[in-house]
């Protein structure tokens, strides 16, 4: 959905939902999800719908995503570091889905 | 337009449940309520329908706040009916865990005076050790070890409870009406409020804290204070959680609600940072699980507390007409209010039993009764 | 606790923060600047540095306004003040005591005084399908080019109206972005006329926008005026705009769609403490109530910048000037007299690049159907809680935004409200026949930025 103008001199390599990217130093998380080529950070926990960064300056929270383990992490405020590990978020199963299952 | 059978003053959780049973009993209702902004402990509510710690040092309590969590399960089938507002209530009983033996013990020793006190009958907790708490309550910390269980405890969303009774007295309710005098006479009462004065042959001061100025304009003064109680909301995150807990319980919507302090410190409804750390520290203590849990809001809200923490439920001196309800447990005691305190009002009179309630019990030395209950949340 | 105590923290590196910082640093404060991005700059300048040493061939596409940036980056970064980047500042108290968080820890630090220069957010646009990925906010695309050189790769549609979004355009022509159309939803050149004098003694502003403009022409980008109806449609992300104009219905394919109605002081902050606001109608949103320097009601605490009022980056850099001078008379560094010398410079500059706002506030309001939407529209995105729901509350007896809040859930997710304050307080008062300003905004909690259970516990 967005490309890079310039090819960078150095890259890093991160992996999304286990598969490697190549990124930019600089690049923040929300930036790099974006030029993956699918730009959907999260689920919403209400209905499920699809979100992806959206404001790009902390604001917004579309963008949160699992970064190293840790969940609903503001991904436009976040920059890459090699070897980061960034999951895109699942619709978590809410105490009134179970009760309605 | 004819007058109202009665003036209801405050438009919170403890007015409207009242309001809302006046109207079942046939009664027309005029409810007064303020604005958007008040103090409101309604909107700062923790949702627990809660009885396993109440009561200890008056039995009449013991039994009221058991009759109103027996009776709520009819009054939000009832109320879910009326108003179509899934409220989210559920029974499925209440823990309240120890953190360390000394706190286990102080538990034990709550639950042996309440079964001494109001006998096997009337009370109904049990005390569960932690092996059996891990089946029920998957991911508890290292500190706990062990707890209380009743199976008389519930929750409840405040919001939709609010919501629901909002919606059954719609007709009733005047917003923007915070009552400025009230005049009191042979044939009634009369209510200035929003530029408007109204009247009733009976009135009902339901308004929280706001019962102290409006006691006053009767010339009483109510006997209560505030207590400011912080309370922690996590994001929604997956349901871990499948009970209430004292401190801790999971909404539908995945929150997670973390409480809550006990600060004696007037009017102010602030947060600080030093309560939410100690709250915050507490639930990892409890459910370490919640160490990435983000917090997206704190809260306080205002308890309203009579020196024994007790309600008090009266008529005014001089003011046969008005009666007063005031507590703090304004979610547990709805059922109660809804369908039995409202119909006392409509009879007439109070039960002869609720003598217990009257601030009289104050002209007594104070260490006559005893502060006890631990939880404040419901 | 630590126990040290500095003179002066300021919130937000952005223009004000940055030039307030410098300052005050050079006037003898011991001042740290806490910020949540990794580098200095705020939205406005946003990568700046980066692009000047490792893009510098962006610079001409981002224009000279960004370049400008420099200057202001540099000197901060030579002054003595400290910089504390990846920090939140989750609470104020009116005690000046600040809650940071960062990697992970969070801390408590004591002020002297404070500056909170936090800067701007986009208004909310409430359209039909602005929920979709690939749907975003104008600034947020202008972010990208800034920080990661990245723009959008298939077609792209500007919706809205305000100077950025033109300046936006011009940006994405000159990198050679495909974009299909301008629409512009609102430009009031009558209203805006009698603003005419101030604006052209503000500076160069009317140039720099009659530039914009025929730069996205000569591009050959399409600007469609008067355009109402607009709705983002796709199923898992954009993939169209629909509108309507000169009297026709309009769908353009696209793959992003910038939307814009101008930007909005952030005053979460201020909110929360709470300082004492206003409404101010001409721009549309609450600013905290100041002196002449900035100076809230609050004892210590003050804004400078678009926090406290929108009127661009340069004349936040003068606001933070003359808010530093301030702080130093207060903190006894400096006498009055030495202070007003000190900012009169900043003072008159400031003055007259705020002179082009009323022009631009009359030309560019948000629109009404937009800042009002219909029923079927999300307006809280977090809970997707729609308009219809909040007049459903409304007319359930909910007077206001708390009691609306707390009936709909609007304003309870991660975003905290900044997404639907404006937005929801509208609906009320257009429902209510008040005025915004009766029917004021939700009471901003803490921490205002999410914070762990976790950094909480380990608080110190």
């Amino acid at each position: 959905m967005f490309r890079r103008l310039h090819t960078s001199s150095s890259t890093l390599t991160i992996t999304l939902d286990g598969v490697a990217l190549k990124v930019a130093p600089g690049d923040s998380v929300a930036a790099a999800v974006l030029a993956s080529g699918n730009p959907a950070c999260r689920q919403t926990p209400v209905t499920g719908s699809d979100r992806a960064p959206f404001c790009m300056m902390g604001a917004c929270f579309d963008c949160l995503v699992e970064i190293d383990g840790v969940p609903n992490r503001q991904a436009c405020l976040v920059e890459v570091r090699e070897g980061m590990q960034v999951r895109r978020q699942a619709r978590p199963t809410l105490v009134a889905d179970r009760l309605a299952s | 337009m004819s007058d109202p059978d009665f003036i209801v003053l405050g438009g919170g959780l403890v007015g409207s449940a009242i309001a809302y049973g006046l109207i079942r009993q046939g009664k027309r209702v005029t409810v007064l309520d303020e604005g958007d902004v008040a103090l409101r402990a309604s909107r700062g509510n923790f949702g627990l329908v809660w009885v396993q710690t109440k009561g200890l040092g008056m039995p009449a309590y013991a039994d009221w706040a058991r009759l109103s969590v027996d009776v709520w399960p009819e009054f939000a089938k009832e109320l879910t009916q009326r108003s179509g507002i899934d409220m989210n209530y559920r029974k499925p009983g209440g823990f309240q865990v120890a953190l360390g033996e000394k706190d286990m013990e102080a538990r034990i020793e709550v639950i042996d005076k309440l079964r001494a006190q109001q006998g096997a009958e009337g009370y109904d907790c049990e005390i569960v050790e932690r092996k059996r708490l891990d089946n029920m309550l998957p991911g508890l910390g290292p500190e706990v070890v062990g707890g209380t269980y009743c199976p008389h405890d519930g929750h409840v969303s405040p919001l939709r409870l609010l919501k629901a009774l909002h919606k059954v007295i719609a007709d009733s309710y005047r917003p923007n009406s915070k009552a400025t005098a009230i005049r009191g006479s042979a044939g009634g009462f009369q209510v200035d409020a929003g530029g408007v004065t109204h009247a009733a042959p009976k009135i009902v001061l339901a308004a929280g804290l706001g019962n102290l100025p409006l006691g006053e304009m009767l010339g009483f003064k109510l006997p209560v204070r505030p207590q400011r109680g912080q309370i922690l909301v996590t994001e929604r995150l997956p349901a871990f959680l499948d009970y209430p807990l004292s401190g801790v319980r999971q909404t539908e919507e995945g929150s997670v609600l973390l409480g809550s302090s006990r600060e004696e410190v007037g009017y102010d409804n602030s947060t600080t940072p030093d309560a939410m750390h100690t709250i915050a520290g507490n639930a990892l203590r409890i459910f370490p699980r919640l160490q990435h849990a983000r917090v997206v809001r704190a809260w306080g809200a205002l308890r309203i507390l009579a020196p024994d923490e007790f309600p008090i439920y009266q008529t005014l001196p001089g003011h046969d007409g008005a009666m007063v309800a005031t507590c703090h447990s304004g979610v547990s005691l709805a059922g109660a209010h809804a369908l039995c305190f409202a119909k006392y009002l409509a009879d007439g009179a109070l039960p002869e039993h609720f003598t217990a309630f009257h601030s009289r019990r104050f002209d007594v030395p104070k260490a006559s009764y005893e502060l006890v209950d631990p939880d404040h949340h419901a | 606790m630590s126990g040290e105590i500095i003179d002066l923290a300021v919130i937000g590196a952005g223009p004000a923060g940055m030039a307030a910082a410098t300052v005050a640093a050079d006037l003898g404060l011991d001042v740290t600047v806490f910020d949540e991005n990794p580098a200095p700059g705020g939205q406005i300048y946003r990568g700046i540095e980066a692009v000047a040493t490792k893009r510098a061939s962006d610079l001409a596409m981002l224009g000279p306004a960004y370049e400008a940036g420099k200057t202001i980056v540099s000197a901060f970064r030579a002054s003595k003040a400290k910089h504390q980047p990846n920090t939140s500042v989750w609470l104020v108290q009116k005690d000046r005591q600040l809650g940071i968080a960062s990697g992970g820890r969070a801390s408590m630090v004591q002020a002297r005084r404070i500056l909170i220069a936090s800067g701007a957010q986009e208004r909310p646009v409430p359209i039909p399908g602005w929920t979709l990925p690939g749907v975003m906010l104008a600034g947020a695309t202008q972010g990208l080019l800034k920080s990661a050189g990245m723009v959008p790769s298939g077609p792209v549609v500007l919706a809205g109206n305000g100077p950025l979004l033109y300046q936006l355009g011009a940006q994405l022509a000159a990198a050679g972005a495909k974009v299909t159309a301008l629409l512009e939803t609102e430009a009031r050149y009558g209203a805006a006329l009698q603003h005419l004098p101030g604006a052209i003694a503000s500076g160069g502003y009317l140039a720099k926008g009659l530039g914009l403009i025929s730069a996205i022409r000569k591009a050959g980008v399409p600007i469609r005026r008067n355009v109402t109806g607009l709705k983002a449609i796709g199923k898992d992300h954009v993939e169209a705009v629909e509108f309507a104009a000169n009297g026709r219905a309009w769908r353009l394919d696209c793959e992003v769609l910038c939307l814009h109605q101008g930007v909005v002081s952030n005053a979460q902050l201020t909110l929360a403490i709470p300082a004492k606001h206003e409404w101010n109608e001409a721009q549309r949103c609450w600013r905290p109530v100041t002196d002449a320097w900035g100076n809230t009601d609050l004892e210590g605490i003050a804004v400078a910048g678009d926090c406290g009022g929108i009127g661009g980056a340069e004349a936040a850099a003068h606001a933070g000037r003359i808010a530093a001078c301030e702080a130093a008379r207060a903190l006894g560094k400096i006498d009055a007299p030495q202070r007003d010398t000190r900012a009169s410079g900043d003072r008159s500059a400031w003055e007259r690049h705020l002179r082009i706002r009323p022009f631009l506030d009359a030309l560019y309001p948000p629109s009404r159907a937009i800042a009002v939407p219909a029923d079927d529209v999300t307006l809280c995105r977090c809970e997707e809680v729609t308009a219809g729901e909040v007049r459903a509350a409304v007319r359930q007896g909910g007077t206001g935004p708390n009691q609306v809040k707390s009936f709909t859930r609007t304003g309870m997710g991660p975003c905290q409200g900044r997404m639907c304050a404006l937005t929801v307080s509208e609906v009320i008062a257009d429902q209510l026949g008040k005025s915004m300003a009766e029917v004021g905004t939700y009471r901003v909690r803490f921490p205002i930025k999410p914070l762990t259970v976790g950094e909480l516990a380990s608080l110190e």
